[in-house]
């Protein structure tokens, strides 16, 4: 195969990939700037994933479909922040239980709709003038979901919010000094509920985007730990949204070359790129000098409490 | 347990009321009531003759209070403008930055406040940190400004500083109140002062019509101010000698740049600073808990660089954190277990892997009787305890099992008069007894009190080392605030 048609397909499908990978991770970045860490990513997606695809199977509506799957999503986290900001408890604690009951309830739920394509899948777009650009033009405006392009401009809107706005400040603050923020009449407990509900609304919508415009069926499990890569990105692009944007679709590139190479590679190895990037992120992210520049919310993790000095 | 007892306090427009007395005394608080963060038993508040119900900082801020605490409320990677914009309602939506910087240029300029309203707040040192919290008050239209001992992270000049703009503000007719415990501050600065003692206000006097030596008595409640004696000191052989220690901070930058220091045996050598000048860095290299990049450290002739904490402290390092807490003790464990922690490994202690309780137990009833700490049981969580009684567990622990070197770094900070006293009194006891001791403090009084000689920390080095009998506290401040008076010794 040429190279050309080789590169448009791969960038193109990098896109697609790097779809819930991005609504994901915008929506970690904000429930981690309030504090609090959310490791549901994986369990909210799926529980998207499947509400997606029941709720357009019956009605027909793929769009009602990926709107059921962010209410969803949201109600999940919205637990999560029951349990983390209310109750104070341990956060990763909670947010693993929430991965594993997700999946759990997903799976049981899903289990008379496995393997049924979707009788209505979410259309795709093709902008038109744009398309016809040469290699550009079937690159990125063929063909891709509305998702794809909605989520682009969502990253630019929450990073205007996040540094230019007044809710940006109270946001960053009560992850970063929320004593700080409290002092100042900021209500840190609200703040965290609407970031972290917000935060899984997004997850919910990745989950969507999988089971009614990526890959138009319901499979158990079908969010393959795309979750974990989130919560990953969510530190590679430093807690800011415009660079979730390119370490989204580099992994969403990643994920779909462990496809593409498996005529070459075995293919277990292929299915590990993924993770073993991230787990080098990680590592890499980890190390003294960057994480002092990285910079990790100060508070992050940590219940408050009013009155605690 | 009752902080406030029927608590009279009233301010006058155009003022700098002091808040005077020990410790926990109830100062803090007092005005933390006032600044809608604790909730009164009884009693009520009236601004400007009506009774205000204040229910959290917002109302507080509302009715024009501000407070400045004294561990700054500040969100340090941010820049000062949107450390002062946090939590602002009558800011525009979007870029609201730009709106704040205009306005905090305006209030620097008339209140004498410099500062940049671009730079991150973890950038400036504790005095501009210091009045981007005041700014951040003014801006919100404070007209009561409550400072929360605000000269403790200041250099004697930087404290002279905020003096001029607190005279601005009364000028503008504000009212400050102002808390502290020194009384020097009072006669410079203030112009009433209510002195509290033991949660009750004693009295509100002018300072024009008093004098330090009534404030003192009224405020520690006997006539003398207690003043510990202290034999010649006859220094021996050498304790500690540091040389040339290099080390960083956690944020990875050199905090100890370059020290060299002698503690002899039967003498203290306090080391005076503002905060955050490498004392903790210092500190931690010399007990083990933190990397030397360069340097020596040797302890009672023993070379212990880069050695372990455990090599440290079996060699004979008794060391007192200045986190008691965090660092003194396990605040879960009971009173008798946190007594052996650092021999629990050794005999008597242990046999092979096991504890031998009775002698735990007999050790802990005789630390608890020894050094007066009060405690329900020996058996009760350490937490349990007050800041005073942790610190004498701390100290019955450390002084047991014959220390050569004590490193304490604020060993007094927070605690009450007795306890202060008596902890003192036990450095200075180790002292007749021979053991070489690095005071770490913040107090200057109590640097000045207790050392032999005194060493001066600015920025990771040591401006310059001076005989306690010869020193000044002028001399002293300008060391703080970074001018070299001597070359530092070996």
């Amino acid at each position: 195969m040429d190279w050309q048609s080789w590169l448009i397909g791969t960038v193109s499908r990098a896109l697609a990939f790097g779809t819930p990978l991005l609504w994901g991770t915008l929506g970690e970045i904000y429930t981690e700037r309030a504090g609090v860490v959310n490791l549901g990513v994986e369990g909210m997606m799926i529980l998207g994933a499947f509400s997606a695809f029941a709720v357009a199977q019956t009605t027909g509506h793929p769009g009602l479909g990926v709107l059921i799957a962010a209410v969803v999503g949201g109600a999940a986290a919205v637990l999560h922040a029951f349990l983390t900001v209310t109750l104070r408890a341990n956060q990763y604690v909670s947010g693993l239980a929430l991965s594993l009951f997700g999946l759990g309830l997903a799976g049981l739920l899903g289990r008379g709709w496995e393997g049924i394509p979707l009788r209505q899948p979410l259309p795709n777009v093709t902008i038109p003038g744009l398309s016809r650009i040469p290699v550009l033009g079937p690159m990125l405006f063929q063909g891709q979901s509305v998702l794809t392009y909605a989520g682009l401009f969502l990253a630019v809107v929450l990073w205007v919010l996040l540094y230019r706005t007044r809710w940006g400040i109270s946001v960053r603050s009560v992850g970063e000094s929320p004593s700080t923020a409290d002092a100042l009449g900021v209500n840190v407990f609200l703040v965290r509920y609407l970031c972290v509900g917000f935060g899984g609304l997004l997850a919910g919508v990745a989950g969507g985007f999988l089971s009614v415009a990526y890959r138009p069926a319901w499979t158990e499990g079908m969010t393959a730990g795309m979750g974990w890569i989130v919560i990953a990105l969510t530190i590679f692009a430093a807690w800011d949204p415009l660079q979730a944007v390119w370490g989204a679709f580099l992994f969403g590139g990643l994920y779909h070359l462990s496809f593409r190479l498996q005529e070459f590679v075995a293919p277990e190895l292929l299915k590990l790129m993924p993770y073993a990037f991230a787990i080098l992120v990680l590592a890499l992210t980890g190390l003294g000098k960057a994480r002092r520049r990285w910079g990790a919310p100060g508070a992050l993790g940590l219940p408050y409490t009013r009155g605690e000095r | 347990m009752l902080a406030n007892d029927r608590v009279t306090l009233e301010l006058r427009a155009g003022e700098v009321h002091a808040l005077l007395g020990e410790n926990g005394a109830g100062k803090t608080t007092l005005m933390n009531i006032l600044y809608g963060l604790y909730r009164p038993d009884s009693g009520e508040i009236l601004i400007r003759g009506v009774p205000t119900q204040i229910h959290s900082p917002r109302d507080a801020i509302a009715h024009g209070i501000g407070m400045v605490h004294q561990h700054f409320k500040l969100v340090f990677p941010h820049t000062v403008a949107e450390n002062v914009a946090l939590g602002l309602k009558r800011t525009p939506f979007w870029a609201p930055i730009r709106v704040v910087e205009r306005k905090l240029r305006e209030l620097s300029e008339r209140y004498g406040l410099p500062v940049d309203p671009g730079s991150r707040v973890w950038e400036l040192s504790a005095g501009e940190q210091q009045r981007v919290e005041i700014l951040k008050a003014l801006y919100r239209g404070a007209e009561i400004l409550i400072l929360d001992e605000p000269t403790s992270v200041l250099t004697p000049q930087e404290a002279t500083e905020l003096f001029k703009v607190l005279l601005r503000m009364k000028a503008e007719g504000h009212v400050v109140v102002f808390i502290t415990h020194k009384l020097g501050e009072v006669m410079e600065v203030a112009d009433r002062v209510t002195v509290m003692r033991r949660g009750r206000a004693v009295g509100t006097v002018a300072v024009a019509g008093t004098d330090k030596a009534e404030l003192a008595r009224m405020m520690v409640g006997r006539e003398v101010v207690f003043r510990l004696s202290k034999g010649k000191c006859m220094p021996g052989e050498e304790a500690l000698l540091v040389q040339d220690l290099w080390a960083r901070n956690d944020r990875g930058l050199h905090a100890v740049r370059g020290v060299s220091l002698r503690v002899c045996r039967g003498e203290i050598l306090g080391i005076a600073g503002v905060a955050g000048n490498g004392q903790r860095e210092l500190v931690e290299t010399i007990t083990g808990l933190r990397r030397a990049e360069r340097g020596r450290v040797v302890v009672l002739g023993r070379d212990l660089t880069n050695r372990s904490a455990r090599a440290v402290a079996d060699v004979g390092v008794a060391h007192i954190p200045e986190e008691r807490l965090r660092m003194g003790i396990v605040p879960g464990m009971a009173v008798e277990d946190n007594l052996i922690l650092k021999r629990h490994h050794r005999p008597p202690f242990s046999w092979g892997p096991f504890l031998r309780l009775r002698e735990v137990r007999r050790f802990a009833q005789e630390s608890i009787v020894g050094y007066d700490i009060m405690t329900p049981a020996a058996r009760a969580p350490a937490k349990l305890l007050s800041g005073g009684n942790i610190q004498k567990l701390i100290l019955a622990r450390e002084l047991s099992g014959e220390p050569g070197l004590i490193v304490a770094a604020h060993p007094t900070y927070g605690l009450d008069v007795g306890a202060t006293e008596q902890v003192r009194r036990y450095l200075l006891g180790g002292r007749e007894k021979g053991v070489g001791v690095l005071l770490v403090s913040e107090d200057l009084e109590e640097i000045m009190e207790l050392s032999d000689r005194i060493a001066v920390m600015f920025r990771g080095e040591i401006m310059g080392v001076v005989p306690a009998a010869e020193a000044n506290l002028e001399e002293i401040g300008l060391m703080m605030a970074g001018e070299r008076r001597l070359a530092p010794q070996p």
